[in-house]
């Protein structure tokens, strides 16, 4: 099953891949970990006429604290991120997502920065993006910018990457000490996609609701961000009847496609009861349960 | 479109060349090129584990590795596992447990293994289930393939056998 014909070009430095895919045309695709891509083109879903590994530029590697944030270079593995001490002590929520995608030898290759950029609705990082409220950094031959993981995913495969664009860089706000976090995931078996998912970080004062964010995974086109279910939560204890009207309201805004998975309806209570899981363990992580 | 790479790298400890077209997959470099038929053509979706080979120290599934993105890499496949004609302890593990049915999935077993002992010398049975939850058994004979790691583990405890790279 091999892909179609394409090009192969493996730059040594950012500035070489950005110049390549300027140069390239819409017809180029860069290429990070390939559990994805390479895929989709033995597939024939894509058949791009250029590939650019970007597996020899150093600087999008690797994972430091710089002031109050985390930075992770997009080429960082699920791998690597599964074993960060830094990650495990600063935002144990992305450790905990990494352990849930794929299986160990997808780990090893998959990236942070290809997960995010390929827009598949099925993949785990953007709801866990729009949970941690992040940023990305993209450069493209007009220059670099940053942009809010909130309204960086466009639709199915679709995001505010341009033609040409690289992400970078992913730019991780750590949450304040005592922030309970989870990633609650429902899937049929290792390797699969989410049936559906929950990515929840939550702070606790005076036994009620201070902060809340809730993400879902492949409940929709895109990540979801469950904005009404945070706002139903806010200054209240987290009680049956708040878990209850927080999953009410997660499953409004679900818009599950049908698959091998599940019908609508059973995707969209799947995603209500992630969105329960994830809040409980997060509060049970809070230290204030 | 589809030049030619000359790709060079290191297969269980042997310097090789290889010209291949970018779209060649490694799992066909290996089998058809090499002659190294220990790694299996399964599913062809980066599923099933069967094409599994160890990479720069990194477990992947061959069938979804370009050769061209392995110039200069450090490869083993389950030809590299024997030790001067002797079984490696992790094949006689799985020989003495009866860890294999039809043995489709077995040298993906047994190189996964290899690495997953180099990274967690004491397993777990769930460090176990978890580590080799990219090899699919279609004999669904995993209770056998757990026992053989844990028993592995504890040749190589005893030995210190795996604690080398495997020589071709």
């Amino acid at each position: 099953m091999f892909p179609a014909g394409f090009d192969y070009h493996a730059p040594n430095s950012l500035a070489e891949a950005v110049q390549l895919m300027g140069n390239l045309g819409p017809d180029a695709k860069v290429l990070a970990g390939g559990h994805s891509l390479l895929p989709m083109m033995k597939l024939r879903f894509a058949q791009p006429s250029h590939l650019v590994d970007l597996r020899r530029i150093a600087e999008l590697r690797g994972i430091r604290q710089v002031g109050d944030e985390i930075h992770i270079g997009a080429m960082t593995t699920e791998h690597e991120l599964l074993h960060s001490p830094l990650l495990a002590d600063k935002v144990p929520l992305l450790v905990e997502g990494a352990g849930w995608i794929a299986d160990p030898q997808v780990r090893y290759k998959g990236t942070i920065g290809g997960d995010i950029s390929h827009g598949d609705p099925g993949n785990d990082h953007p709801a866990l993006m729009l949970a941690l409220d992040a940023s990305f950094v993209l450069r493209g031959a007009q220059g670099e910018r940053t942009v809010k993981a909130d309204g960086f995913f466009l639709g199915v495969y679709s995001t505010q990457l341009e033609p040409g664009e690289i992400l970078t860089q992913v730019r991780v706000p750590i949450p304040a000490p005592g922030t309970g976090w989870s990633y609650q995931k429902l899937k049929r078996k290792t390797g699969d996609f989410a049936t559906a998912a929950a990515a929840v970080l939550l702070q606790m004062k005076g036994g009620n609701v201070a902060t809340v964010s809730i993400a879902l995974t492949n409940a929709g086109p895109t990540a979801l961000k469950a904005s009404g279910a945070e706002a139903s939560l806010l200054g209240k204890p987290l009680d049956e009847a708040a878990l209850d009207e927080a999953a009410r309201q997660a499953m409004a805004i679900c818009e599950p496609t049908p698959d091998l998975r599940g019908d609508v309806a059973y995707k969209v209570a799947m995603a209500g009861e992630m969105t329960r899981r994830a809040l409980q363990a997060a509060h049970a992580r809070t230290g204030q349960a | 479109m589809a030049n030619t790479h000359e790709v060079a790298f290191k297969l269980n400890g042997k310097d090789v060349q290889v010209s291949v077209v970018p779209r060649e997959l490694l799992i066909h470099t290996l089998r058809d090129r090499l002659a190294h038929t220990g790694p299996h053509v399964g599913c062809e979706t980066s599923h099933c584990g069967a094409c599994t080979v160890d990479l720069d120290g990194m477990s992947v599934k061959s069938c979804t590795v370009l050769t061209v993105q392995c110039d200069g890499a450090e490869l083993f496949t389950v030809e590299g596992l024997q030790q001067a004609g002797e079984l490696h302890a992790i094949q006689q593990a799985f020989h003495e447990e009866h860890a294999l049915q039809c043995g489709y999935c077995t040298p993906g077993m047994l190189i996964r293994a290899w690495r997953l002992l180099q990274e967690t010398p004491e397993p777990t049975e769930q460090d176990i289930r978890y580590g080799l939850a990219g090899n699919l058994c279609r004999c669904t004979g995993y209770q056998n393939i757990v026992k053989a790691v844990q028993s592995a583990a504890r040749k190589v405890a005893d030995h210190k056998v795996a604690a080398q790279a495997p020589s071709a």
